[in-house]
């Protein structure tokens, strides 16, 4: 790989640099009359042209990383036999992809034709010479920032001031990449759900009752376009949730109020990290047991009742989830209710109240903001959580409230259809986004306004 | 350099050794509502207050001076068994109220807090209405039944607190919205909603305006006729003006007990002294 | 409170306040059990609660452990391998037929089975990876050739789960995945001294199978900890910069108002909406390879950077402003500052955070379904650019595998991960207590 190489060099170069800075630096300030008619330490000026040294090349560098693939691709695609370039895009795309797979040695979809392989030789080759370009010109860069910055260093140049600029603005740059990752994932999903509603309107996605994208995996059936309605999707979101929350909120509730109204040191040294623990228990781990424990138990349970439980019930999935959200639904209220000043507890047992009448009566109003928020935290968790669901509730969308049918949520089917093979364009796993976008609204909205409401609880007892 | 070595002799005074440090003045009143006897408390390994015996007369003010640290809020705080609330606190010797010891373990708290009320240094008000949080202890407590009683209870209280006035025409809204004059007022008036029989005061004006202050001291005076009340201050102002008895406390000891006046006109230890007429605080 | 209680005797209260012919203590020492059952009652309820998640937690990991500690044993067989030189070929052994050899050897065991589809079956007692083994063992000992040596072949898993006692000899034939021929066939090795659990080196070395006694766990260890590499190389930086900037240097204004935003959001955004972006932009986009540590440690990054972020500024605020202060009125720079003197004593916190988002990356599966990294991998990841599984997403795949042997491999690679995460969280831990100082 020439990759690493060319890094090794850049960095070898910008070292480089740094001592011919430094040295340069020293030279001027002797002829000057010394270390202080400089105006930074001499590491400084060091520094500077190493930085003038890798930096802008190595944003040349990076630009040519991300556009590689498509620059090549298109000008291989420019250079197809007229016969390919002619077929629908669809079509082009996957033999594109395949000659793809084919020049980087992977697994081919399609049978191979002569024309093909000539074009990954093709593509090799402009891969090639595009990584001969750019790596003569990052090295140009690179000794041309040098010797920019060596020529211009004198003692009045404030060099510790530039080196300060150069890290503030990385900070800067780090900083935003949360607004980034936020548009990435808001655009991303976005674009694909509004394709995604060229195919089926928005209405019909939204307020539709039948959920059966599977009919829609052909292409040649353009006619049955599969059923998109995602009202059961939801429905079984919200009927898994809440059963988690049922289990959650009461149990996590309860249990922080006794670990912080009750217990004494020694029972918290030992609950709290139990707890921590089973937060940290990975969600695969709990979907395992939700499929191998939970549900049978529950269906062997049902049917000493006569009662018909499917193996995939939505009550399994919830109790599941309900614990795996327990322990956050625990430290947040532990945090919310430690925050209530001691003086409040000191106005009610003062007058005589006892711990619980004290802690219903004036510790949970008090709180209630706080609580609300975290238990809304906690259920944006419970519609965001995937891998329980995915291993143990249903994959066939029954709008039913019954909790013990089989339901299906938005997280399973995006996971359904997105997993395996993929057809890039159909609706099927464009619908993938669509649920995505609804999903991210909705998490979106439950975390602001929870957030915004345990903040302004908190600054109320600061 | 005049300064410096009346620092010296102070320290030298403040530093003597602790054995010395007998209660001067009487601690006893004809007519005790409570009797402490040689009280300890420690925090963890850290002894905050050593061997105290006073006695708290019926409807007397007495008032608990002291320089910061001394130990009188402390103190105070084992009147009611407040200090059950923090762990590392201990606390040995006999405190009586009603004939019984209040440290006996069969004593339960809940009842003894309904008669021994307390107000705190800063106003603690319920995140509740107004009526709720004077009404709330005598329900949880079932002094009253019907919404006539409280409606009573509430009226009485905010009156006897005088704050009735103020307040009567917004009952409904929050006990934290109102001045904070008014929100320890409020907190006296959720104090003798029960008709504790003592009432513990815990540097009750720290917090408030001078306007706010005098009001409270009116109402402390007005409250003896039907309670013991016992105040912790950092005034002397204050304790001289609201008091009948004052207690002197210094890192721990209670050092001087006697009738208001005689304390603070002719007080008999050197530390008293000292610290009524301002040389160290 | 209400009215209808006004007739009881009681309700003498009502003039208390003004007449006061009754004492408080002897009306609230009335109720006061009734209150007590209620506070009773209550701290019962909180108990009761913090011992059912306990009693959860026991449960899972007993249920977890229960199934997979088995999986650490595998059934061997013993055959008595003859390594004919007619059979093999000296010069070129990689090629030679050890399938052969090792059928001429169970022939040998059972001279009266003839028929095909009885040999068949017999064959089916062993693992078809038994070959591969047999050529790795003589190609790295070339000696052997032409000697007959005792040689322990893993046991195919309806075998192996048979001898572990996990599937019985009590139900119907027809119900069994081994006919009564199949069970005397073994019972003739039991007998002999043939068969023996030993500790399964394959489950620790070997990467995925569609045969559960040939199935290991290493190439989703590499795959996870090339994936983390990735992560962690990326997000401790720049969620230690991130911090860095709003917390020592951002002015108070919209902009840095709306990255906050942005940044406790994203703590609580589902992890498979991180799955969505890394398809939708590093895949489709990007056109980077699927199915690799890389792109995995990328959308492992950003969905970990919050947390880092947010635990980072905690530790930077733990920090007293007289540290701050003291630096500047030496005459440093507020870069010098912080790199100085406020970075330093922050540390011990960020990495604890660091430590914590890991362990969270590390046990996350869905992001990585979405960029498809579930796919059936057996090689072992050698880079980040190879196609790689992850621990996790190991786990759900063995999870949906209907066999019986699965199962057990599923729970014991739970087991694996589980002591990755307590390994870590405990370091996380220790960290805290050791550095963590009371200004």
């Amino acid at each position: 790989m020439i990759v690493p190489v060319l890094l090794l060099i850049l960095l070898a170069l910008s070292v480089a640099g740094f001592f011919l800075g430094r040295k340069k630096a020293s030279a001027v300030a002797k002829s000057a009359g010394g270390r202080h008619k400089l105006h930074s330490r001499p590491n400084y000026y060091g520094i500077v042209t190493g930085l003038w040294c890798c930096l802008p090349a190595f944003f040349l560098f990076l630009l040519w990383l991300i556009f590689e693939q498509r620059i090549v691709t298109s000008l291989v695609i420019a250079d197809l036999p007229p016969t390919l370039q002619q077929l629908p895009r669809e079509r082009l795309v996957l033999i594109v992809q395949d000659i793809r797979n084919l020049a980087t040695g992977n697994i081919v979809s399609g049978e191979i034709t002569p024309e093909m392989r000539d074009a990954a030789a093709h593509f090799l080759e402009l891969q090639d010479i595009g990584t001969m370009i750019t790596s003569v010109l990052v090295l140009v860069v690179a000794l041309a920032g040098i010797l920019f910055f060596y020529r211009r260093i004198t003692p009045e140049l404030r060099a510790r001031n530039q080196v300060e600029i150069v890290i503030k603005s990385l900070l800067i740059v780090c900083s935003t990449i949360a607004i980034f990752t936020t548009v990435g994932i808001v655009l991303s999903v976005l674009y694909e759900a509004i394709r995604f509603f060229r195919h089926v309107p928005v209405t019909d996605f939204l307020f539709g009752l039948e959920w059966s994208p599977q009919m829609a995996i052909r292409e040649e059936q353009v006619g049955s376009s599969g059923a998109f309605g995602a009202v059961p999707v939801f429905a079984g979101t919200l009927l898994i949730s809440a059963i988690a929350m049922m289990v959650a909120v009461p149990v996590g509730l309860l249990s922080a109020i006794f670990l912080s109204e009750y217990a004494d040191k020694k029972i918290r040294a030992v609950v709290k990290p139990l707890l921590e623990i089973l937060a940290g228990v990975p969600t695969v781990v709990y979907g395992f047991f939700a499929a191998l424990v939970v549900a049978p138990s529950i269906r062997a349970v049902g049917s000493q009742i006569g009662l018909d439980v499917s193996s995939e019930s939505a009550l399994a999935a919830g109790l599941v989830m309900g614990i795996m959200i327990i322990p956050f639904v625990s430290s947040l209220s532990d945090d919310v209710i430690n925050a209530v000043p001691q003086s409040l507890r000191d106005g009610a047992y003062s007058v005589g109240a006892t711990r619980s009448e004290t802690v219903k009566h004036v510790l949970i109003p008090a709180a209630l903001p706080g609580i609300v928020g975290g238990i809304l935290l906690a259920v944006s968790r419970a519609i965001g959580e995937t891998m329980i669901v995915v291993m143990a509730a249903g994959l066939s969308a029954n709008l039913t409230a019954n909790p013990l049918q089989a339901v299906t949520t938005v997280t399973v089917q995006i996971v359904t259809l997105l997993v395996g093979d993929q057809e890039f364009d159909s609706p099927k796993t464009l619908a993938a986004f669509a649920l995505g976008l609804v999903l991210f609204i909705g998490t979106l909205l439950l975390n602001i306004i929870a957030l915004t409401v345990v903040r302004k609880y908190r600054e109320r007892y600061e | 350099m005049q300064d410096v070595l009346k620092k010296k002799s102070m320290e030298k005074r403040i530093l003597a050794p602790r054995d010395s440090r007998e209660t001067i003045g009487n601690i006893n009143v004809p007519n005790p509502r409570m009797v402490c006897r040689n009280v300890n408390v420690y925090y963890d390994d850290k002894q905050a207050i050593r061997n105290v015996s006073i006695d708290i007369g019926s409807n007397e003010v007495l008032a608990m001076i002291g320089p910061s640290g001394c130990g009188k809020s402390t103190f105070l705080r084992c009147l009611n068994r407040m200090n059950d609330t923090i762990e590392s606190c201990r606390v040995n010797g006999q405190i009586f109220f009603d004939g019984s010891n209040i440290y006996d373990p069969s004593v339960d708290v809940v009842p003894l807090r309904a008669q021994i009320g307390m107000v705190f240094q800063k106003p603690n008000p319920f995140p509740k209405s107004i009526y709720e949080n004077v009404s709330w202890a005598p329900i949880i407590h079932g002094l009253v039944e019907t919404k006539a009683d409280a409606d009573e209870i509430v009226e009485t209280s905010l009156h006897k607190a005088g704050l009735w006035d103020e307040v009567k025409d917004r009952l409904g809204q929050p006990g934290t919205g109102l001045s904070g004059g008014q929100q320890q007022r409020l907190c006296i008036a959720r104090a003798i909603a029960v008709s504790p029989e003592v009432i513990l005061m815990d540097e009750p004006c720290s917090a408030l305006d001078p306007i706010a202050t005098a009001k409270i001291e009116d109402l402390i005076d007005e409250l003896r006729e039907q309670y013991t009340i016992v105040i912790v201050t950092h005034s002397m102002q204050q304790a001289s003006r609201v008091s009948q008895r004052t207690a002197f406390f210094h890192l721990g000891d209670l050092i001087e007990v006697g009738s208001t006046g005689t304390v603070f006109t002719k007080p008999s230890h050197q530390l008293t002294e000292d610290y009524i007429t301002g040389r160290y605080g | 409170m209400s009215s209808q209680k006004e007739q009881r005797p009681v309700a003498g209260n009502r003039g208390y306040i003004r007449q006061k012919k009754e004492r408080t203590i002897d009306i609230v020492s009335r109720r006061l059990a009734q209150r007590y059952r209620k506070e009773k009652r209550f701290k019962l309820y909180g108990l009761f609660s913090i011992i059912l998640s306990t009693v959860f937690l026991a449960v899972l990991l007993t249920s977890i452990v229960s199934n997979g500690y088995s999986a650490f044993f595998q059934t061997y067989i013993k055959l008595d391998v003859t390594l004919e030189s007619t059979m093999l070929d000296r010069e070129n052994l990689g090629k030679s037929d050890f399938q052969g050899i090792i059928k001429q050897s169970i022939t040998k065991l059972y001279p009266e089975v003839a028929d095909r589809k009885s040999k068949r079956e017999l064959y089916a007692l062993f693992s078809s990876g038994a070959a591969f083994q047999l050529r790795e063992t003589v190609m790295k000992n070339p000696g052997l050739v032409g000697k007959t040596i005792p040689y322990w072949v893993p046991a195919d898993d309806d075998v192996d789960m048979l001898m572990k006692g996990h599937s019985k000899r009590g139900v119907p034939e027809n119900e069994r995945r081994l006919d009564d021929r199949q069970l005397g066939w073994i019972d003739k090795l039991v007998d002999q001294n043939r068969i023996e659990k030993k500790f399964n080196v394959t489950f620790f070395t070997a990467g995925d199978s569609r045969e559960p006694e040939l199935a290991g766990i290493w190439g989703a260890v590499k795959g996870s900890f090339f994936t983390l590499l990735v992560t962690l190389a990326l997000s401790f930086p720049i969620g230690i910069a991130a911090a860095v900037y709003l917390e020592e240097f951002a002015p108070k204004n919209l902009a840095t108002d709306f990255i906050e935003v942005n940044i406790n959001n994203l703590a609580a955004v589902p992890s498979i909406v991180f799955g969505l972006l890394g398809l939708a932009v590093f895949l489709n986009f990007f056109g980077m390879p699927r199915s690799t540590s890389l792109v995995g440690g990328l959308v492992l990054m950003l969905m970990t950077l919050p947390t880092i972020i947010i635990a980072s500024r905690a530790a930077l605020k733990a920090v007293p402003p007289s540290i701050r202060e003291a630096a500047l009125g030496v005459g440093s720079s507020k870069m010098q500052m912080v790199s100085n003197h406020v970075l330093p004593l922050a540390l011990p916190g960020m990495l604890t955070g660091t430590i914590i988002g890991m362990a969270q990356a590390l046990g996350e599966t869905a992001p990585l379904l979405m960029i498809g990294m579930v796919a059936f991998i057996v090689d072992i990841p050698g880079g980040f650019t190879d196609p790689a599984a992850v621990m996790p997403v190991q786990i759900y795949l063995w999870a949906d595998s209907p066999e019986r042997a699965f199962l057990e491999r599923t729970s014991a690679a739970i087991m694996v991960l589980l002591a990755f995460l307590i390994m870590m969280n405990a370091v996380a831990v220790i960290m805290r207590r050791r550095f963590e100082k009371r200004w």
